[in-house]
């Protein structure tokens, strides 16, 4: 395992995070603010409570994954995409690494990106409402994967991508959808019961109320299956990177 | 010299099937400087991409220092450094961060001294902490090669090293890469600038449509196919070759102010003392002697233009 290679290409990638460290955290930031003000305070105030929880706590787990689960993906996807489009990665090609520490340092780098803005938005709602965590470790877990798993997701599509349309075209076609009807806002239970079998298909609701689950203790499905659901992504996840390396598709002709 | 690369039958078919690569051979020795002369398309740059794995194989073998480009990928690539064709540098990063991150790349620990040493061998050291786009294109290339001599290879691959430089700094590149033989590092230089290969290529090797036509010691392989020049200035303008010299194969040029005489310089006569000695006797004051040799450019123009009649 060659990991000054793997050290050399993180922190690059955590240089270019810390260049434009303004705009990285104010953005996410200023965005989280404005959906507590509008979710929260505005409409929040006419709901009263969901399975317990105060609206404006409720949707804090949401937020954040909703947050997390774009900057993974925007973040390693451009990570791998930019150097495919500015000719760079002649020297990953050139290199003594292969490509397991490729994608170590890339997604290793996005998604401590997409953690620590994480934990900037948990930190930001804090002055928002009143938010307990009952289990740490759970809601910890489930940061780690989902950051690690969506990173991996971003990577895959930052190889695939040929041009900067085609690296939008997932995140906003399938992604955000999917989170946004996920659940971030809303209890799967609020929904009349046809959307409520559909929602079962998309597989964000699963990782959103496993989170929500270790902030609250409330869950959409059982904590079980989020768990399955977080490892079959990242296993899949995997397994696309794992056939990209056999084949060398879209990097090394 | 001990071989350092050694290239077997080496064949590249992109998947359109496209055959950039026909079978090609090359023993390259350690320390010496090869220059690989080709037009655009030759396969120049898949040769190269190939060594050091931007493309693979489709069939054959390389080694380096006996390390396997596929098998031990990661000893074969640690000995080769690459300067590619296009300026592909991160914009916004600086100079001397890009230069340790190649460093890294390639396995090695940071080592501050060693990146100081190759900025200021390449005349970047007070550009340093720059950001790359502030720099003009010259210093884009002796980022390059800092980039590529990060590691300290054995190795340089530099790939039209020279393409779109200025006089100046072609100069300057030529200067690094003799710095560079004398630390034992080989160097291979694809270029079709033919007085670059002239100028610091030990040998040359020249390669069209995915084949080598020819690997020569750069002296010998312009002895053997130079044709050289006697030119022999008169005092007296003529209006023909004296027929007493008929027996020499000459043309009159300038005029009627020159006879110029073509031989071989493999030859072992070259009929020069005898040819002299006649055009004195036949009355013919000498003004000059000039003697002129054709050039690698002739040379490689007479081996990759197309035969007579095919397509």
């Amino acid at each position: 395992m060659n990991w000054s290679a793997i050290s050399a290409i993180y922190v690059f990638e955590m240089a270019r995070f810390f260049r434009t460290i303004a705009q990285s955290l104010i953005s996410p930031v200023l965005s989280t603010s404005l959906y507590f003000v509008v979710f929260g305070a505005a409409i929040g105030s006419r709901i009263d409570e969901v399975e317990g929880v105060s609206y404006g706590a409720f949707i804090v787990p949401g937020l954040i994954m909703l947050t997390v689960m774009t900057q993974a993906i925007s973040n390693a996807s451009f990570g791998i995409y930019f150097p495919k489009f500015i000719g760079t990665i002649y020297e990953l090609l050139s290199a003594p690494i292969n490509f397991l520490e490729i994608v170590m340092g890339y997604v290793g780098a996005a998604a401590t990106k997409a953690m620590f803005i994480g934990i900037i938005i948990l930190i930001t709602s804090f002055f928002f409402v009143d938010i307990q965590i009952q289990n740490p470790l759970a809601m910890v877990l489930f940061l780690v994967l989902t950051c690690v798993s969506f990173a991996l997701f971003g990577f895959i599509i930052g190889i695939w991508a040929g041009n900067f349309e085609q690296l939008q075209l997932v995140p906003l076609l399938i992604v955000t959808p999917l989170v946004f009807l996920g659940g971030s806002f809303y209890s799967i239970s609020m929904l009349p019961p046809v959307w409520q079998t559909i929602s079962m298909f998309n597989p964000v609701v699963y990782l959103i109320s496993g989170f929500r689950w270790a902030f609250f203790g409330v869950a959409d499905v059982h904590i079980g299956m989020s768990l399955l659901a977080i490892a079959g992504f990242t296993g899949l996840c995997l397994g696309a990177v794992w056939w990209i390396f056999k084949t060398g598709w879209r990097i090394r002709q | 010299m001990p071989t350092i690369l050694s290239i077997k039958d080496l064949r590249k078919a992109y998947d359109g099937g496209f055959e950039a690569l026909k079978g090609v051979s090359l023993e390259i020795d350690e320390g010496e400087i090869i220059a690989l002369l080709g037009p655009n398309g030759a396969g120049k740059t898949t040769l190269i991409s190939t060594v050091c794995g931007i493309t693979m194989p489709t069939s054959g073998s390389v080694t380096v220092a006996g390390f396997d480009i596929l098998r031990d990928f990661r000893q074969a690539r640690s000995l080769i450094g690459l300067v590619p064709q296009e300026i592909a540098l991160e914009p916004f990063e600086r100079v001397i961060n890009t230069v340790r991150f190649s460093r890294g790349l390639f396995g090695k620990g940071r080592k501050d001294a060693a990146v100081e040493d190759i900025l200021r061998r390449l005349s970047l050291w007070d550009k340093r902490d720059s950001q790359i786009r502030a720099l003009s294109g010259g210093m884009k290339r002796r980022v390059l090669i800092a980039k590529a001599l990060a590691h300290e290879p054995r190795v340089l691959f530099l790939d039209e090293p020279t393409a779109g430089v200025d006089v100046e700094l072609r100069k300057d590149m030529w200067e690094i890469v003799e710095g560079l033989r004398a630390d034992g590092v080989t160097t291979i230089l694809t270029t079709h600038y033919i007085e670059e290969a002239e100028a610091i290529a030990d040998r040359v090797g020249v390669i069209n449509k995915g084949e080598i036509l020819l690997v020569e010691d750069k002296d010998k392989l312009m002895a053997r196919m130079g044709q050289k020049q006697l030119n022999v200035q008169l005092t007296t303008q003529l209006d023909a070759v004296p027929e007493a010299l008929g027996g020499y194969d000459l043309t009159l040029g300038d005029e009627g102010w020159t006879l110029i005489y073509s031989y071989d310089t493999k030859s072992e006569r070259t009929g020069i003392t005898k040819l002299l000695t006649d055009v004195a006797g036949v009355g013919l004051q000498l003004r000059d002697v000039v003697t002129r040799q054709s050039s690698l450019e002739d040379i490689f123009v007479s081996l990759v233009k197309e035969p007579e009649g095919s397509a």
